[in-house]
């Protein structure tokens, strides 16, 4: 299995194959991020800190204890989703703006932390040795990219979606109703950070090599950027938002340093054009399915309505 | 069924509440009147917890809930309608309803409760499946107080029912606290509108900055002429 493997993805372009997994660790992050941003409404600007926490946390259980890779890798989810839970207790009792400039502030102290502890080689960063596996790391990626929509998915169709839903929609109401308010908050914080940290370790030992600085309020910004790109709240929309936004450098990269002008022109004119999304206010299922012909269409319903109603309103007269 | 007792409530160096004290009996309609200010919506948010109370005690069916916090207090029978109806705007009736039954488990009688709630607003059933956003003020009232019945509350706390609603729909809302009641659930109504509270209420209290200046059956209040002249325009 793992020797066909290697072979199939040996037959791929190396750079193509390097794109394909950027895109796959962008869709873990912006999925992530959708949870606790898109889902829950909090808005978080801290997102790449746990990306990072993920990545140094990976890369030292494997540099140090040699531990197997997916073992390393649930362990690192468990440890970022364990660090976010702390830091989210006391600041998701704030709201909006103050909430944002919080985890700003956070994400910041992480890089300063890990720019200086010796156990992440401070400024020089880590060189992670290529992850032990018999299945190639992009395949593995690619798995875990389909493990978390699959989660993802579940959770957004389930009582604990619904409920982050409520706490997005109104926190008071959602109170009244009997939800935990904060409780869930810092779950779907944890439940983010969790997918943030398992990209980290993924990128990690992808690229081979982490520097604190990787993971700035620009990396922040740009799992953001993915997220609203896509549609706050769906996930059709991050994985788009997410493979637009991580492929977009490499296609552009014939204009250099201007590509960060188009980057910036692209999220003006979606904000004009389109402020929920690409995917916003669009139920990704309700077009599969009036695609196949098994659901009609809102206007076809009001049409049969009306003329029901005025059939039967000719009745009566 | 529900007592406070010396209920202090801060608003930072504000007062809002002093010394509060009254009693809700099963099965009443008790209305808190007074005018804007007058800490009608911080007694009930004090009572279900969301405003935290300095001192003082609630006590609901023998059990002291003053410091038991909002989504505790829910699970104990008691359901508020918030003020501005504050329903879940991008969510469907149908969502909003089964949220409102969020702390239950059984799922055969909560459809049996949604569906009695189309029966008692045969509107919101036409509109289903529509967000919530899209319904009219009336449509929403219905819909928040649709939502806090499915908890199976034994006390329900109204927030301004009749708040931004045309005359006509203000009577029909009141139509319904009535039958509501009617059908074994204690309320405990805030309004604006003492005409229609007084109306349905069996007794009232009014509310003066903080502190009740005057109590008793709605009927007495309604004949009383300081509180025709302060609240009922004569």
């Amino acid at each position: 299995m793992g020797d066909f493997l290697q072979q199939m993805v040996g037959h791929i372009n190396p750079y193509y194959l390097q794109i394909l997994v950027n895109i796959g660790i962008g869709i873990i992050l912006a999925l992530g991020l959708n949870v606790v941003t898109g889902l829950t409404g909090q808005l978080s600007l801290g997102h790449a800190a746990f990306m990072s926490i993920g990545a140094f946390t990976s890369a030292l259980l494997t540099i140090k204890l040699g531990m197997p890779f997916s073992i390393n890798l649930i362990l690192t989810g468990f440890i970022t989703a364990a660090v976010a839970a702390l830091i989210g207790l006391p600041i998701l009792r704030l709201t909006g703006d103050y909430l944002a400039i919080c985890t700003l502030g956070f994400a910041e102290i992480v890089k300063v932390v890990f720019l200086n502890l010796d156990i992440t080689n401070k400024a020089l960063g880590l060189s992670v040795p290529a992850a032990v596996t018999s299945i190639p790391m992009p395949v593995v990626v690619w798995g875990v990219v389909l493990l978390t929509i699959i989660c993802v998915t579940f959770i957004h169709n389930s009582r604990f979606g619904r409920a982050l839903m409520a706490v997005r929609g109104d926190e008071i109401a959602a109170e009244a109703m009997g939800i935990n308010v904060t409780l869930y908050k810092v779950q779907s914080f944890a439940l983010g950070a969790f997918i943030a940290g398992v990209g980290g370790g993924l990128y990690a030992h992808f690229m081979g090599y982490i520097n604190p600085s990787d993971f700035g309020f620009l990396k922040s910004v740009d799992i953001l950027s993915m997220v609203v790109l896509g549609g706050l709240g769906s996930i059709t929309g991050s994985v788009i938002g997410a493979t637009i936004l991580s492929a977009a450098p490499e296609f552009l990269r014939f204009m250099a340093s201007y590509r960060m002008l188009v980057y910036g022109g692209l999220l003006v004119c979606m904000m004009i054009f389109r402020p929920n999304g690409l995917m916003g206010n669009v139920s990704f299922t309700g077009l599969v399915l009036r695609a196949l012909g098994r659901k009609p269409h809102l206007k076809t319903v009001m049409e049969q309505k009306i003329s029901e109603t005025s059939r039967s309103g000719n009745g009566d007269t | 069924m529900l007592t406070l007792d010396k209920l202090y409530v801060n608003y930072g160096a504000i007062k809002a509440l002093k010394s509060i004290s009254c009693h809700v009996e099963e099965g009443e309609i008790v209305a808190l009147i007074g005018a804007n200010g007058a800490g009608k919506t911080t007694i009930l948010n004090a009572i279900s917890g969301i405003v935290p109370t300095l001192s003082g005690t609630v006590t609901f069916l023998g059990e002291n809930i003053t410091a038991i916090p909002p989504h505790e207090i829910v699970k104990r029978g008691i359901s508020q309608v918030p003020e501005g109806r504050r329903v879940f705007a991008n969510m469907s009736v149908l969502e909003n309803l089964e949220m409102g039954a969020y702390i239950r488990n059984d799922k055969d009688a909560i459809l049996e409760d949604i569906e009695k709630v189309f029966v008692r607003f045969p509107r919101l059933l036409e509109r289903k499946k529509q967000l919530a956003k899209t319904l009219s003020g009336g449509e929403q009232q219905m819909l928040a107080m649709g939502r806090a019945l499915m908890s199976r509350p034994k006390l329900l706390l109204l927030d301004e029912p009749s708040m931004g609603l045309a005359p006509m729909l203000v009577a029909q809302i009141f139509a319904i606290i009535q039958e509501i009641n009617a059908s074994g659930t204690t309320i405990m109504l805030v309004e604006q509108n003492a005409n229609m509270a007084l109306s349905i209420a069996n007794r009232a209290y009014v509310l003066e900055t903080g502190e009740v200046v005057l109590q008793g059956p709605a009927a007495e209040l309604a004949a009383n002429p300081d509180v025709r002249k302060a609240y009922l325009g004569e």
